[in-house]
């Protein structure tokens, strides 16, 4: 245990996903001999993306304003949403230059044993997308996991009413992974080969 | 112990650092076990779906100073690819594993009877032979007899006269005339029935059974469940009954 400040620094670090207590500690000293500028710096970005990034009220992504870029751009096909978990699988299959529907961002997987229903992720939003007719196709791209499978098939069942194209990424994903971690080219042949969800 | 195997099924799953995660699994000689699994979260990983819940593992692992690691995994069963297609069944699923890892408080203590109850209940799920929730509701009977709190179904609970009236879940199971505290629950006959069936594993009688004894059932058995577990069963709140 060190002195207050210092402690609640740590402590304040450990609460960081992927930051286990040596890890908190090293950032902490790190920070304490690093210049003021930099620090000082660093506070400002971590006040202002709080203060300035926002969801997008289409589709859940981070945005500077309203709407996401994806979104406000008018060149996206309007007829296909990919549904993900997190901001960051937007980023992942952005890279891939495969896809040029729409997004949605579930903000997680359903996962009953963390709590975590149906209703506490955005499918009502994403229903309310759907049902003016204009999606003819919706690619559920939630992780090669048991969760986002799961979460998938959920979907596929609600939505399966509605008679639109449903497909799944094709395998080649890593089972178990997360899809952050897969590489541009799998996750791009992924797309390409998506397969028809039947439930 | 420095490296030791065993076959479980694996209850659940938390990310861990970067890529790692720390996999509970209900062993069949050991208990319950908590290891890490490296790299598991990565493209290239060599695990794949051998260490996602409901899987059926042949399993090593390296004792650790905190936690001990896995070293080794082989698919026996692959339990959760078929519950995932599934909804209603995969919530059961869950609801199981939950349960399996509640009643086994302690790690590395051998829970021989809960390991194979839990596989049986499993192998019963995936075959959907019966309705998802009847196989849920039987595993919670057995399962909390295993642990010691099976409720009295036949007779009462406080003073053993065969001629019941009431479900009082504080006075261990069906109560008599004399004996039911005041706010137990009357349920029909037929609900009592269904818990004798399907705790004896008499599903010829539990499929047989009417939608609302099985809904009574469910309630005072999810009521009874909750009641024995401090915190409650999370997942149950979401599985689904169709
Ligand atoms: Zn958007
Ligand atoms: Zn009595």
């Amino acid at each position: 245990m060190y002195e207050g400040v210092v402690q609640n620094l740590i402590d304040e670090l450990g609460l960081l996903p992927g930051v286990g207590p040596k890890s908190a500690q090293r950032i902490a000293f790190h920070l304490l001999s690093a210049d003021p500028a930099d620090v000082k710096r660093l506070a400002h970005v971590l006040l202002e993306v709080k203060e300035r990034v926002r969801f997008c009220r289409v589709c859940g992504n981070v945005a500077a304003e309203e709407e996401c870029r994806i979104c406000r751009d008018t060149r996206r096909d309007p007829h296909v949403i990919c549904v993900v978990e997190e901001s960051k699988d937007v980023v992942a299959i952005e890279k891939t230059r495969e896809f040029r529907g729409r997004y949605h961002v579930l903000g997680g997987a359903i996962s009953p044993i963390e709590g975590v229903g149906p209703d506490d992720l955005r499918i009502r939003e994403l229903m309310a997308r759907l049902a003016d007719g204009q999606v003819t196709e919706l690619i559920l791209a939630t992780d090669p996991n048991l969760e986002g499978e799961a979460t998938a098939t959920y979907l596929a069942r609600l939505v399966k009413p509605m008679g639109l194209k449903v497909t799944r990424l094709a395998s080649g994903l890593p089972v178990g992974g997360d899809l952050e971690y897969a590489d541009e080219v799998t996750l791009g042949r992924a797309f390409e080969g998506r397969r028809l969800l039947d439930v | 112990m420095n490296l030791y195997r065993d076959e479980g099924i694996v209850l659940r799953t938390q990310k861990l650092g970067e890529a790692d995660r720390i996999v509970t699994v209900l062993t069949k000689r050991i208990g319950k076990v908590r290891g890490v699994a490296k790299g598991v979260r990565r493209t290239k990983s060599r695990w794949g779906a051998r260490l996602e819940p409901f899987t059926h593992v042949d399993l090593q692992l390296h004792t650790g100073r905190s936690l001990d690691v896995i070293t080794q995994a082989e698919t026996l069963r692959p339990y959760g690819e078929a519950l995932v297609t599934d909804y209603p069944r995969y919530t059961a699923g869950i609801a199981m594993l939950e349960t399996a890892d509640r009643l086994t408080m302690g790690e590395k203590e051998p829970a021989l009877r809960q390991f194979l109850l839990l596989v049986g209940g499993l192998r019963t799920l995936v075959e959907g032979d019966h309705e998802a929730r009847l196989v849920l509701d039987a595993y919670f009977l057995r399962s909390l007899a295993v642990a010691g709190y099976a409720p009295a179904l036949e007779s009462c609970a406080r003073c053993s006269t065969p001629a019941i009236r009431a479900f009082a879940i504080q006075a261990g199971g069906v109560v008599c005339a004399a004996c039911r505290p005041p706010g137990a629950a009357v349920p029909a006959a037929e609900t009592i029935g269904l818990m004798i069936a399907l705790t004896r594993g008499d599903w010829a009688s539990a499929d047989a059974s009417e939608a609302r004894h099985r809904t009574e059932c469910s309630g005072l058995v999810a009521a009874y469940l909750q009641w024995h577990l401090e915190h409650g069963i999370r997942s149950l709140r979401h599985v689904e009954r169709l």
